[in-house]
């Protein structure tokens, strides 16, 4: 696992990543953690959980939790509606669900154009960063989304396994 | 995945443990007396699918033993060799040797190669013999002058004293030293032999042979004058007469033996020597030694049919009454396995997580169907007749799909029975104990995740009852009983769940020294406890393993262990006991851990399954029984106990409906033997439901067991009634879940 991380880095940028917005930021994540999108359904609550987690909803006979992105960040108005989207992520064999405002596109970012990570300036720790993609006119922050699903901030996995 | 060759080892590793099982289930089961030709068959073809499986891999090392375990196993199939208590203990050893070697391979577990080479020798020993045998002139050189004449006539004849070693040995070493000349064995006393040597070699070769076994020093070596022909018959006639007078037994100790007196017979001297059934086997030996178109393959009986010809067999009434015997056991033996070999050729190896996903798969169709028929429900049943039609039929086989896709999960009780007959033999071999076993039901099903944690514990209760619960033969003599100790094993259906009983006669539980012991750990007695609570304590942790409660009834090492693991299958132990009748083990368990009965429950928005195995009843408490203790949350007076309310909204931070439980309804749950009233705010209804694991793709969340998905697709999750209680002593801090 911690070679996976340690690897992530080189594995993105020559990859091709999904684009989505949160509030007024452009993130990008490895399209290959994408497992599928979704619209946003009813949740079941999970009692006595941090307010980012939704609940836990069945995905085709599996529970699986999902978070919002949006709670977590503070970036925008959590509303759902019909266009709400969950992006269905599968990180090491464990399946979560992410509310995101909404996904733009997918492209491909060549090394040269991802910039590295400043110290601040973002909703995300650096910690969490890969770097900064830039196409054309466009910055896309882009998410380590293993290391952040994966971290204890957001609680979604048992600490004693990582 | 990517296709490697390791894949194919998997399925060898599968197959061949299976196999070596098989083969310790039949040699197990096998009469040495009176084989059954189809067992031995069977234990035959297990060997060889091992071999063939082994050297297909390369695995050198198991195909070798195989290789002189099928040789051996052949000649005894053919009825060229007789079956003997040695062979199957060899055989036995054989297949632990096997296993072992699996798993090096397998696990990378250390192999004990001289255990290896020890059966090997013990196997090659056994086989040795028979191909001389057939030829004649292995046998004792005394008994046949003729064959001896021709092959070692100028030998030289040296007797060794052997000193005291085990029989496995000497036999070895007779099978050594019986490559370089004739040998012949006798037992001088209990673990002393003589062996007397006819060959070629000098008798520096015969003692450095020996030398592996044994210290030459030990040995005494005495070179005896060669024979003639008469000389050696006397010699062999009188050797014959004082040993039989001595009382040895010919066919008690040595493999050499039986073939020895299958040439005697054969010289029709008729020595009278012979017990009826060694008369037998030794018969069966000349007859297949005459090889006048007996076919080996014949059953026990014609080749037994055969002992006729020699004067000194059995009588005519004497062979009907042994076959009438022998076909008794067979029949019994036909009726208590009806499908044996059948059933083997008849499956498919599939991986467990096929089976599940078909499972899931299943589950997901049934929520669907569910819905479709949530949908059509609300449809005119005059217009839509035939649409209302298909569905309740798609409903009837959508359940009858789902019973069939659960039941490949389900497995034979038998997995588990399977691996004790050996186990107990060992144990009551070890111990000194004579112990009868008997299993009841092994074809009940529980679920395979089941059956695979139940075999620790249910060890564990077996190896009690051997150890603690039957008394040693003398004991049991003295208490009116028979010297065996009887053991039963047995396992059935009884409603929703599968009870599984490990019963034994023995001395039972000794009420005073557990008593005794218990308040020796400090353990709150009270005067006078019924004995189902005074069994229950032996359940406690460190009841156990500091000292036995007493000689007899001790059985308490690890119950501590064993209770919990049962508690946490959902199972619960029961015992009975009566003093110097024996002691019953029973435990109840839920047929499978994916399938639930539950009572689905809502508070506010929120709808939740309570467990209905801790479920003890609901009511609607009337103001009156709500006490307020200051503080401490609130008690509500059930028939005139207090029992702690659990308001499953606060515990939740859920906004109910109800805050007052005179408005809304209290349920009484229980578990590990505390109550406590959940109060919600009202029960939707009971149904079965599918147990999913939150933890699979979250974590765990306290007060919740699992999840599971309604019928409108809808996640709900399983409250966890342990904690529930648990928590409702911590209510008075407001902070049960962090």
């Amino acid at each position: 696992m911690a070679d996976i991380l340690s690897n992530a880095a080189e594995e993105i940028a020559g990859h091709e990543y999904l684009a989505f917005t949160l509030g007024k930021e452009e993130c990008g994540i490895d399209i290959l953690k994408v497992q599928e999108i979704r619209g946003y359904e009813a949740v079941t609550r999970i009692a006595n959980a941090p307010e980012f987690i939704k609940g836990v909803i069945n995905l085709r006979g599996i529970i699986i939790p999902v978070v919002d992105m949006r709670i977590k960040f503070q970036l925008g108005e959590p509303v759902y509606d019909q266009f709400t989207v969950v992006i269905i992520l599968n990180i090491s064999g464990r399946v979560v669900g992410m509310v995101v405002d909404s996904v733009s596109d997918v492209t491909t970012l060549t090394p040269e154009q991802v910039k590295p990570a400043p110290e601040m300036g973002t909703a995300f720790s650096s910690e969490y960063m890969v770097g900064l993609g830039t196409i054309d006119e466009r910055m896309l922050i882009l998410v380590n989304i293993d290391k952040l699903m994966a971290s204890e901030e957001m609680g979604l996995m048992e600490q004693v396994a990582a | 995945m990517t296709i490697d060759i390791s894949q194919f080892f998997q399925v060898f590793f599968d197959e061949a443990e299976e196999l070596l099982a098989e083969m310790e289930r039949l040699l197990l089961a096998v009469d040495v007396d009176h084989p059954d030709p189809e067992d031995l068959n069977a234990v035959f073809r297990t060997a060889h699918s091992v071999k063939g499986g082994a050297s297909t891999f390369g695995i050198t090392d198991m195909t070798e033993v195989t290789h002189i375990l099928e040789t051996l196993l052949d000649r005894v199939r053919k009825g060229e060799m007789p079956l003997t208590a040695e062979h199957v203990d060899a055989f036995l050893a054989a297949k632990d040797i096997l296993k072992m070697q699996l798993d090096g391979h397998r696990h990378g577990s250390s192999v004990d190669q001289d255990a290896v080479g020890n059966v090997r020798m013990m196997l090659q020993s056994l086989a040795q013999d028979v191909p001389v045998t057939a030829m004649a002139p292995i046998a004792p050189s005394f008994h046949s002058n003729e064959a001896q004449a021709v092959d070692h006539s100028g030998g030289k004849r040296y007797r060794l004293e052997l000193p005291a070693m085990a029989h496995r040995e000497v036999q070895a070493l007779g099978a050594e030293l019986g490559l370089m000349g004739h040998v012949s064995i006798t037992p001088l006393d209990k673990d002393r032999n003589a062996m007397l040597v006819t060959t070629h070699e000098s008798l520096d070769d015969l003692i450095a042979i020996c030398s592996f076994v044994l210290n030459p020093d030990d040995m005494k070596v005495t070179e005896l004058p060669p024979l003639d022909d008469v000389q050696a018959k006397r010699e062999g006639d009188e050797r014959a007469k004082v040993e039989n007078a001595l009382g040895y037994g010919f066919f008690d100790s040595t493999e050499l033996q039986p073939q020895s007196a299958g040439a005697a017979a054969k010289d029709g001297e008729g020595y009278g020597f012979f017990q009826p059934l060694d008369e037998i086997r030794a018969n069966a030996e000349a007859s297949s030694e005459d090889a006048r178109g007996y076919g080996f393959f014949q059953p026990v009986e014609q080749i037994r049919a055969n002992a006729g010809i020699v004067d000194t067999g059995p009588t005519p009434q004497q062979i009907a009454e042994e076959e009438k015997k022998a076909a008794a056991k067979k029949e019994e033996k036909a009726h208590a396995v009806p499908h044996g070999a059948g059933a083997e050729s008849s499956s498919i190896r599939v991986s467990i997580e096929k089976v599940d996903q078909l499972i899931n798969l299943v589950g997901e169709l049934v929520i669907t169907q569910a819905m479709i028929e949530q949908r059509v429900g609300i449809l005119d049943p005059m217009k839509h007749e035939r649409l209302l039609n298909g569905v309740s039929q798609l409903t009837r086989n959508t359940r009858d799909l789902q019973e069939a896709v659960m039941s490949i999960r389900m497995m034979p009780m038998d997995f588990v029975f399977s691996r004790f007959p050996r186990m107990v033999r060992d144990l009551a071999a070890k111990l000194g104990k004579k112990v009868d076993f008997i299993t009841n039901g092994a074809a009940t099903e529980l679920d395979k995740g089941l059956i695979e944690r139940i075999v620790d514990p249910l060890t564990h209760l077996v190896r009690n009852s051997i150890d603690h619960g039957i008394e040693m033969p003398a004991v049991r003599r003295a208490a009116g009983k028979s010297d065996a100790g009887r053991l039963f094993l047995s396992a059935a259906h009884q409603g929703g769940n599968i009870i599984i009983e490990v019963s034994d006669d023995g001395g039972g539980l000794n009420r005073e020294k557990i008593l005794a012991k218990a308040e020796q750990n400090g353990v709150p007695l009270s005067e006078n406890m019924s004995d189902a609570d005074v069994w229950q304590l032996i359940f406690a942790p460190g009841f156990s393993t500091a000292e036995q409660v007493t000689d007899v009834s001790g059985r308490g090492v690890g119950m501590d262990v064993v209770k919990r693991n049962i508690s946490a299958m959902g199972g619960v132990v029961d015992i009975r006991s009566a003093r110097g009748f024996g002691t019953t083990i029973s435990i109840s368990l839920p047929l499978t851990l994916a399938i639930l009965d539950g009572m689905s429950i809502r508070v506010g928005e929120e709808v939740y399954i309570l467990p209905l195995g801790f479920v003890v009843e609901s009511l609607q408490p009337v103001p009156d029984d709500v006490k307020e203790i200051s503080g401490k949350g609130r008690v509500i007076k059930v028939r005139g106990e207090y029992l702690p309310l659990v308001p499953l909204y606060q515990m939740f931070d859920i906004t109910p409906r109800f805050t007052d439980p005179c408005q809304g309804i209290v349920v009484i749950i229980e578990t590990e033997g505390r109550k406590a009233c959940l109060f919600i705010d009202e029960l939707v209804g009971q149904q079965q439901v599918v147990v999913k694991n939150l933890e699979s793709n979250y974590r765990k969340v306290a007060g919740i067991s699992g999840a599971t998905i309604l019928g409108d697709g809808g996640v709900a999750l399983i409250l966890d009634v342990a904690a529930l209680i648990r928590s409702s002593r911590q209510l008075a801090d407001e902070q049960i879940f962090s």
